[in-house]
């Protein structure tokens, strides 16, 4: 599958604008001062949207710089969010256990899944992916005694600090930058840019001994690690877990917003998770018909976007750049 | 350092190679010659792991490393470098060599400290070595053809082999590159010690830098020793120096 989007040379181009970190630290500054004045939908909103970006980069690690066709990456994150539903409905451990086990418990999952997948290659891995993935929807769908089956599990019972709107947007905020931090360091470290060339040229990769099954499963399970800590942000929000969360559905919607923010760019899946969740929540209260519109988005999307709306500003910004030196040159 | 002793390997009913047999001794360059489809690609594949064979044995440095996977081969000290450009089309120049020399050193699987401040010096020896240290920061799909057949090198050198594979290092090079080449298995060979088994259709080239030729035709080794024993072969000169010339 060529995935031209994945343009390293824009990255490239990127760490040249200076303010880049400065508007970040603002912007994360600003989010930090916005609970006071912020209206508790609003309030709510955002917080949606931190936990939805931490799952969208937790994918596009695996699918941008990996290259690995995950097609079914909800499942780390609802198996994430239904750990943490069952251990403080089933058993009396503290929540702060079962947030610390939920990702542990999703690591472990991929790690099952992964080893099956990474034997394969291309649409087959993601063929894989998906078929497992609906085998563990099937059987929490199934097994009511245990998971409640469809009705999901609700009113989830949280310690008092942390289930006020404030508190939990604070939470999903950290938790946010922190676990960015994590995979962006990952992203710049050995491992990563081992990762990288294995996408662009597993048999190369091979020859100067690199085991690419067990550098692509290591990535496999890192990445539903995260979206295990993305399913603990999910709890703390909505209190109630339902297995829609591992919907294959639920899947594509985070594929999209991996495309549609760009793949190429380190918060592209960021920015695609605030458009698609601000987005369901505003035709939503219109309207009935969020997958056709999101079938529109996508299709705009693939015809006039494929490089993603953050890989296209870039591109915009580094061709000013580019032409600045060029300038410089001449003179 | 290396010896192959009566290869097989047949791909649905056609022989590629049947009864391959070859000695790299160390620190000389060994020449693989004999015409399209003789089997020169499919024996470098079997040396590195990437296809199984069906029968016979290769030792390297007196371990079997037969039917081993590619990765461990290349960690025992055998890299290659491919025919056609095979490379990180979307990573530097200076990257593309790095992830050979982290692999090397075992450092591929670091997690947290960034990928740029490691094995620098390591990667940038390698490049100084090849001449390609002034382009180290370009994305290596831009570099003219020949640049990139000698970064296919470059990636194979962080490796840091005993025996270094060249398939065909010269195809679709001008002379003027082709002469780089010539120069570089020299000194690899030469300064290097480094032991270096090569295919090439470029008969002056290979007389001009091989110790030993190996002959290949229809999958077999037909002849195999001194230029010069194999110059005056009947066998080689009705299979293959004839036909060419």
């Amino acid at each position: 599958m060529s995935m031209s989007w994945l343009d390293r040379s824009k990255e490239k181009t990127a760490r040249v604008i200076p303010f880049r970190p400065i508007l970040l630290v603002s912007l994360l500054g600003v989010a930090a001062l916005l609970p006071p004045i912020l209206p508790a939908y609003y309030l709510y909103l955002l917080t949606t949207v931190y936990m939805t970006a931490l799952l969208a980069t937790s994918l596009n690690f695996v699918l941008g710089y990996g290259g690995l066709l995950q097609l079914h990456h909800a499942v780390f994150f609802g198996v994430g969010a239904y750990t943490v539903a069952l251990v403080l409905t089933k058993t009396t451990w503290p929540f702060w256990l079962a947030a610390v086990l939920a990702p542990l418990v999703a690591a472990l999952l991929a790690a099952v899944i992964g080893w099956f997948c990474v034997r394969l290659r291309g649409l087959y891995f993601g063929m894989l992916t998906l078929a497992l993935g609906q085998l563990v929807w099937a059987i929490i769908y199934k097994w009511r005694s245990f998971t409640s089956g469809d009705d999901g599990i609700h009113g989830i019972p949280l310690p008092g600090l942390v289930s006020s709107p404030t508190s939990v947007y604070y939470i999903n905020l950290g938790v946010l930058v922190v676990c960015l931090l994590i995979l962006y360091a990952v992203i710049k470290s050995p491992f990563g840019l081992t990762l990288v060339a294995i996408r662009d040229n597993p048999v190369r990769s091979q020859s100067v001994g690199v085991n690419i099954k067990r550098h692509q499963l290591a990535a496999f399970v890192l990445s539903g690690f995260f979206a295990g800590a993305a399913g603990v942000l999910f709890v703390l929000i909505e209190q109630s877990v339902s297995p829609s969360l591992l919907y294959w559905s639920k899947s594509a919607e985070i594929l999209i917003m991996d495309l549609l923010g760009g793949m190429a760019v380190f918060l592209g899946p960021s920015l695609g998770a605030a458009i698609l969740v601000v987005l369901s929540m505003v035709v939503g209260t219109y309207m009935d018909y969020w997958l056709l519109v999101m079938g529109l988005i996508l299709l705009l999307l693939v015809l006039f976007l494929p490089q993603g709306v953050l890989g296209y500003l870039q591109e915009l910004f580094g061709r000013k750049t580019v032409q600045g030196g060029e300038r410089d040159a001449a003179n | 350092m290396l010896q192959i002793e009566s290869l097989a390997k047949s791909f649905s009913g056609f022989q590629a190679v049947g009864d391959a047999s070859l000695s790299v001794p160390r620190g000389q360059v060994v020449a693989v010659i004999g015409p399209n489809g003789a089997g020169k690609s499919t024996l470098f594949n079997l040396i590195t792991g990437h296809i199984k064979p069906d029968a016979g044995r290769i030792v390297f440095k007196g371990r079997e490393i037969t039917a081993l996977p590619p990765h461990q081969v290349s960690r025992l000290g055998v890299a290659r470098s491919f025919q056609l450009v095979n490379i990180f089309p979307r990573l530097t120049v200076f990257e593309n060599v790095q992830v050979a020399v982290l692999a090397r050193l075992k450092q591929s699987g670091r997690l947290f400290t960034p990928a740029r401040r490691l094995v620098v010096q390591e990667t940038f020896e390698v490049l100084h070595k090849l001449g390609l240290k002034t382009s180290s920061d370009r994305i290596c799909s831009s570099l003219s053809y020949g640049d990139q057949k000698v970064l296919e090198i470059a990636i194979s050198l962080g490796s840091s082999p005993e025996l270094l594979l060249l398939d065909e290092p010269t195809a679709g090079m001008s002379p003027e590159e082709t002469r780089t080449i010539v120069q570089l298995i020299k000194q690899l060979s030469q300064r290097e010690g480094l032991s270096i088994l090569l295919t090439e259709h470029d008969m002056d080239l290979v007389f001009d830098v091989a110790q030993r030729i190996m002959v290949m035709h229809q999958g077999r080794t037909i002849a195999e020793g001194h230029p010069a024993e194999v110059r005056r072969d009947r066998a080689v000169q009705n299979a293959y120096l004839g036909e060419t010339g």
